[in-house]
């Protein structure tokens, strides 16, 4: 940015390091396809290199000065806080009116949404706030919709009971993974989490007699209301909306309260945390039984939905799309929980065409995410008072 | 029974190790979990499938089958060396100094990307490794049946390992290696090239999970483009029962974690080896949370 003429000769230099860097993955990606198949790809990729190097030049040509993070808090004044309210209610009048506006399967897609949107939101206690990374949070959302089915199922249970059976057991098993938690560090925690992820799954799909294995388990009953049963798509919308802004709501107040406050001390630095009379150990294990339970709500909720659940949703690639959702939201953010939720169930929708590339594609965007905007689009803002 | 599930596990061990290294070495230096590693273990056995093919079709009466090993060894080591080097100049070394999580997620992106990519390229159906020895059975004493190629993997492991260990002890990208991963501003200091020697890093770390790619595929004969996965978390798992950032400690365990697979897998259930081998990483790391060999280490602040 200094003068024109170092500016000019950064573009040659960095133009021919874009092209040098795209030839070199051609190189690299090409030998793996059939012949005929390469001219398809190679636009693609090249495209893709040369937005991934362009993007810190084109930042500087256009000026746009570098955000800079500051380490204070930003205080909410009080024009803020209007404006997040006025955007809160009409985010919540959108999504009242929604199934007036779309057709049985885009609110299909609405309801996926929502029972995402309460994976981010538990998963986000967990991640976001008690700062333990778990890749197996698709584990508790197993747990769930399991206990539900199988109570449902075996013991004709109706939906409410089974409800709270399903959220109470998948909390237990927060509480049950959250006892290694207090004694390991950030990575090590990663793998564990995951290998439960691993067993829970590999357990549902070998045990015949408990869970069907992978047939699994079919005609699970709809919730009922008043006599009413609550079916999908455009009654059981409003179910997981409502669910939804049930624990937003009190998550939000527990954010605000003491134990949000405590958590983020724990995350930020245990050490001091701990120095200043929280109980760090039980704070985590209150965020793994906590968001362990959400989950739980998650699962019950999709196995009413589809009424058929086997081992295949549950995988681990359900557990990264869920930490997809937080982080791309800004962690620790719960607006951004149900906006990540939003954007990765309805992109994938709309990408139906293309369907082989999306994957490609998310994995892609995950890396360009993190170099681009690491802290998600809707950072969480912190109050300076209280 | 036991012999042979003793050989069966030295066999899977030593592949695990193979990877688990990989792993070790990464996190021992720049402390990630690079989760796209078992892609790369993937992507060298495809490499493999791939040069053999390409050289039996253009060299006019094929080729004898050691070379063709040989060949298939040397093709997926370039091409993951290569693919380890891309990864971090695109994926992680933008992310250097950013929140430890960002890189994670960095790395949970490369992987999808690759194991998608290879998908697409390849297809979905299992690739055939060509089958290049008639006589495959080395001795078969009744009750134990030990290929050949469960030899040549062994050793060819063991013989990687001790290179690999001189390397890293006796020469000077080895001791560079290991000053990065005490201390990285001190050996930038000392006139290290840090990024030079994690690039270097990670281009070993892929040409060893590319060389086990290659003796899996030989080893069951058939390859798809998911296998990175469970392998990739079985060698993690191995590295860090070992002690995750020691080399040796990633060898140990490699073999501990096969073995112990193997003998579940004989002994208990073949359908739970999977789960055996995560009750028991969850276990050794409630017991011993460093790791076997790993020393203890504190919250870096």
């Amino acid at each position: 940015m200094t003068d024109s003429n170092g500016s000019n000769s950064r573009f040659l230099k960095s133009t021919v390091h874009v092209l040098l860097t795209g030839f070199g993955l051609a190189l690299l990606l090409l030998p793996f396809f059939p012949l005929s198949r390469v001219l398809l790809f190679t636009p693609w990729l090249l495209a893709l290199t040369t937005l991934v190097r362009l993007y810190p030049l084109i930042r500087s040509h256009l000026r746009i000065p570098k955000r800079v993070r500051s380490i204070v808090p930003r205080a909410s004044t009080g024009s803020t806080c209007i404006a997040s309210t006025g955007l809160g209610v009409a985010a919540i009048l959108a999504i009242a009116c929604f199934p007036a506006l779309g057709n049985r399967y885009t609110v299909d897609v609405g309801v996926m949404v929502g029972i995402y949107s309460l994976l981010a939101l538990g998963l986000n206690v967990i991640v976001g706030w008690a700062g333990l990374l778990n890749l197996g949070f698709a584990a508790f959302y197993a747990i769930g919709a399991y206990s539900y089915a199988i109570l449902n199922t075996r013991f004709d249970l109706p939906f409410w009971p089974g409800a709270v059976l399903g959220v109470l057991t998948a909390g237990f098993a927060g509480f049950l993974l959250g006892l290694p938690v207090l004694r390991l560090r950030g990575d090590y925690l990663a793998i564990v989490t995951l290998g439960f992820g691993e067993i829970v799954r590999v357990v549902l799909n070998n045990w015949d007699s408990f869970s069907n294995g992978p047939n699994g388990i079919m005609n699970i009953d709809r919730p009922v209301v008043f006599s009413y049963t609550v079916r999908p798509p455009y009654p059981f919308y409003y179910l997981v909306w409502i669910t939804v802004f049930i624990v937003y709501f009190f998550l939000n107040r527990l954010y605000k309260s003491h134990f949000g406050r405590a958590w983020i001390a724990v995350r930020d630095d245990e050490l001091a945390a701990n120095a200043m009379g929280i109980p760090a150990n039980r704070f985590k294990l209150l965020a793994c039984i906590i968001g362990g339970a959400i989950a739980g709500l998650a699962g019950v909720l999709y196995a009413a939905k589809v009424s058929f659940i086997s081992p295949e949703s549950f995988t681990f690639m359900e557990s990264v799309t869920i930490l997809c959702m937080v982080v791309l939201g800004g962690m620790g953010s719960l607006r951004g929980c149900i906006v990540g939720a939003v954007i990765l169930v309805t992109l994938p929708e709309l990408m139906r065409d293309f369907s082989n590339y999306r994957m490609l594609l998310f994995g892609a965007a995950m890396v360009v995410l993190m170099i681009v905007r690491p802290q998600g689009l809707l950072p969480p803002q912190r109050r300076l008072e209280a | 029974m036991f012999f042979q599930q003793l050989v069966n596990g030295l066999t899977i061990g030593g592949v695990y190790a193979l990877i688990a290294l990989g792993y070790t070495m990464v996190y021992g230096i720049i402390e990630l979990i690079n989760f796209a590693h078992g892609e790369i273990y993937m992507i060298g056995a495809y490499a493999g499938i791939i040069a053999i093919a390409a050289a039996q079709t253009l060299i006019a009466g094929g080729i004898p089958p050691i070379a063709a090993v040989a060949l298939a060894l040397l093709a997926a080591m370039l091409v993951c060396a290569a693919y380890g080097f891309t990864m971090e100049k695109l994926a992680y070394r933008p992310l250097r100094h950013a929140p430890r999580l960002s890189p994670l997620i960095s790395a949970l992106g490369v992987s999808i990307f690759l194991q998608n990519f290879i998908m697409i390229a390849q297809g979905t159906r299992d690739k055939v490794f060509p089958h290049l020895f008639e006589n495959t059975v080395a001795f078969d004493l009744g009750s134990v049946r030990v290929s050949l190629i469960q030899i040549a993997i062994i050793v060819g492991c063991f013989m990687m390992m001790a290179l690999l260990h001189l390397v890293i002890q006796h020469t000077k990208i080895g001791t560079a290696m290991r000053a990065t991963a005490q201390d990285k501003t001190a050996a930038a200091l000392c006139g290290i090239h840090v990024d030079h020697v994690i690039s270097v890093t990670f281009m070993i770390g892929s040409l060893l999970a590319g060389a086990a790619g290659v003796m899996i595929a030989m080893y069951y004969g058939l390859v798809n483009y998911s296998i990175g996965y469970l392998a990739g978390i079985k060698a993690f798992t191995a590295a860090v029962l070992g002690g995750i950032g020691n080399i040796p400690g990633a060898m140990i365990g490699g073999m501990i974690l096969g073995l112990l697979e193997s003998f579940g897998a004989g002994y208990i259930s073949p359908e739970y080896k999977d789960v055996i081998a995560f009750s028991i990483l969850i276990l050794v790391l409630l017991i011993k949370p460093s790791g076997l060999l790993g020393e203890n280490l504190a919250e870096k602040a």
